[in-house]
């Protein structure tokens, strides 16, 4: 597929500027990175040794390629601090985030989806207003707050799921949903709100398009004209939205990665930055950034697998 | 048969009469016209026939639909919806917002048919090629898997009326089936239409704003003005004897080949009334040049002139005579 061929072509050089990006953060910021690896109590002669040490003294270009170099190798450096390798670090903290986000958006979909074909079929309904008014409410709660009342109702009352901690997947797949399903289910009721509306606005104006008159005219039952005639073309906007999303959560979710204790890739950026570890934060950033364009990728794939017009050059829809 | 048929839309305050009784009878295998500007209800009737009119319309007795002997007011909504695209098929005006732009043809044509005659995938998709040539599509084993994009305006009309045909309907209710289409396709949809339906003996309903259109293909025409018939006749004798002055206008609008090169196009002045505050009296008095007193005080009712089942709604009719 020649589409999807031009769209990957243009993700490898977003990607490369992403890691020039990446690498110029760290370059550019005002303290240097031996300071942190010295600690405070640090002589000039040390700072000196340790910037030789780490090749500070070469060029910008010069550690550039070798960082990069490094980076295809799988190599993203040690912690200044704990002296780990930075890639280890992340792969550890990698699985928790994948899965969080999974489920989050497993159950925004759940819940965006049936809520938005209802709406957009039966508009200024109870139904489509009680969802509204609902949706509104939720969105202006942030998600930790939330995560806090079905804490203290589903976990601390009910004791269905455990409060905080992480269950890998290695401990069974029955205790790791348990203690993924109290965050999941906290962003995704924040989440499915923006989801729900953009599904629900686009729907509406697919339903008076002519051919949903001409479905009707077939005499096919409404949940047929919904599913199968109105769902597919109404989706751009929704799947827009929702790889953002993805991409938002893989760094992003580092309240409720800190509340409910996750080992994510938030937490660890987070914990990166407070103890000045930059290479942690580079790496972290690095896979952040490289996710955010890879879900970015696979959802322009996405528009073509949706619209046959878009496989065959370019129409934009208005 | 169509019997005192209203559709009334809530609009605010006011309503607006879209339908105001309208009652015509059609026979298997006949055409009947209707004819008339934008938005004098054409439409609304149509889909009145087929229960797609929106959610918030009225449809106040006494008017009723009488399809096949069946009363389709008192049935059920399912039952409503199994003669739709089963035994009434449709033709949409605009061929290209008509079809579903991201589902192929095939499927749109077979979905009818799987929905109401339990067809299989296999025998709905040989049945689909089927029509694809009945309506005259060449290679039609292949373009079944296009998507509508991938075809032409007048191929996408065809593919539209393949799947209104899709059951076998009794009746076809082709909605402006030529307006959206280029001048030289137009003829041969209309061709398409009448030689399918002298074959399958169907009804058809033909609507138009283009008396031109009608000549010679439909049985019987009625022209239509702000949401009534106001005249109906057999084709023939309509254009032979007009009697309405606002058939005569349209008519007259048709641009002829034999007019001067430049001649400006003639138009009926002034614009079709508002539907939610019709004036008292007859509603084409505004623009009638031939308006008298009791045009504007008194609305006329069809009546028939004796003459071979002509009806006409005018207090002045135009006298009888061979036509300009």
């Amino acid at each position: 597929m020649r589409f999807v061929g031009g769209k990957f072509l243009h993700l490898i050089v977003v990607i490369l500027a992403v890691t020039v990006l990446t690498f110029a953060m760290l370059d550019l910021l005002p303290t240097s990175a031996a300071y942190a690896v010295a600690g405070a109590n640090a002589s000039a002669h040390d700072i000196a040794a340790i910037q030789e040490d780490l090749g500070l003294g070469d060029p910008a270009l010069v550690r550039y390629g070798k960082w990069l170099a490094g980076v295809l190798r799988g190599d993203l450096g040690v912690s200044l601090v704990s002296g780990q390798p930075v890639a280890q670090a992340v792969a550890s903290h990698l699985p928790a985030t994948v899965e969080l986000v999974v489920l989050a958006q497993l159950f925004t979909l759940l819940i965006a989806v049936p809520v938005g074909l209802f709406s957009a079929w039966r508009v200024d309904s109870r139904f489509d207003r009680f969802c509204s008014a609902l949706g509104f409410g939720l969105t202006s709660i942030p998600s930790f707050a939330l995560a806090m009342v079905l804490v203290y109702f589903l976990a601390l009352k009910l004791k269905w799921f455990p409060a905080v901690g992480y269950a890998p997947l290695s401990a069974g797949i029955w205790p790791n949903l348990k203690s993924l399903f109290l965050p999941a289910v906290s962003l995704a009721l924040v989440e499915w709100v923006i989801l729900m509306r953009v599904l629900r606005s686009e729907l509406i104006a697919t339903l008076q398009e002519d051919f949903i008159l001409l479905a009707r005219a077939k005499g096919l039952p409404a949940w047929k004209i919904l599913l199968q005639h109105a769902l597919r073309p109404s989706l751009f906007g929704a799947l827009t939205v929702f790889g953002l999303q993805v991409g938002n959560l893989i760094g992003g979710a580092v309240i409720v990665e800190q509340l409910f204790a996750l080992p994510g890739i938030g937490r660890l950026l987070l914990a990166g930055i407070f103890a000045q570890d930059f290479t942690m934060v580079q790496g972290c950033v690095l896979l952040i950034a490289v996710a955010y364009v890879a879900v970015n990728f696979l959802v322009d794939v996405g528009y073509g697998l949706l619209d046959p017009r878009v496989r065959c050059g370019g129409v934009v829809r208005g | 048969m169509v019997d005192r048929l209203s559709v009334h839309l809530p609009c605010g305050e006011s309503i607006v009469r879209a339908v105001d009784e309208v009652s015509f009878t059609l026979e298997r295998g006949q055409t009947l016209a209707l004819v008339g500007e934008s938005g004098c209800g054409k439409s609304m009737l149509c889909r009145a026939i087929m229960g797609l009119v929106p959610g918030r319309a009225l449809l106040p007795a006494p008017g009723r639909i009488v399809f096949a002997g069946q009363d389709l007011g008192a049935l059920e909504a399912g039952e409503r919806a199994g003669l739709c695209g089963g035994r009434i098929g449709m033709v949409l005006q605009d061929p290209l917002s008509a079809l579903n732009p991201v589902m192929k043809i095939g499927r749109q044509i077979a979905e009818p048919m799987r929905h109401h005659l339990g067809m299989t995938r296999v025998q709905a998709r040989q049945r689909s090629i089927e029509l694809l040539r009945a309506v005259g599509i060449a290679q039609a084993a292949t373009r079944i898997d296009c998507y509508p994009h991938q075809l032409s305006g007048g191929m996408r009309q065809r593919v539209v009326i393949a799947i209104a045909l899709a059951c076998e309907p009794q009746l076809l209710i082709a909605d402006e089936p030529t307006t959206a289409l280029d001048v030289t396709v137009q003829a041969e949809i209309l061709d398409l239409l009448a030689d399918l339906q002298q074959e399958r003996s169907m009804a058809m309903i033909l609507v138009s704003h283009n008396l031109g259109v009608v000549a010679g293909r439909a049985h019987e025409t009625a022209v239509m003005y702000a949401g009534r018939i106001v005249e109906q006749a057999p084709t023939g004798e309509l254009f032979a004897r007009m009697r309405m002055r606002y058939t005569r206008a349209l008519f007259d609008a048709i641009p002829r080949l034999d007019d001067p090169a430049q001649a400006t196009l003639t138009a009926i002045d002034g614009q079709s009334p508002d539907l939610a505050a019709l004036p008292d009296g007859c509603s084409f008095a505004p623009r009638c040049a031939h308006a008298e007193a009791r045009c504007t005080g008194e609305a006329p009712t069809l009546v028939s002139d004796g003459h071979a089942r002509h009806r006409h709604a005018c207090w002045f009719p135009c006298a009888v005579g061979p036509t300009a």
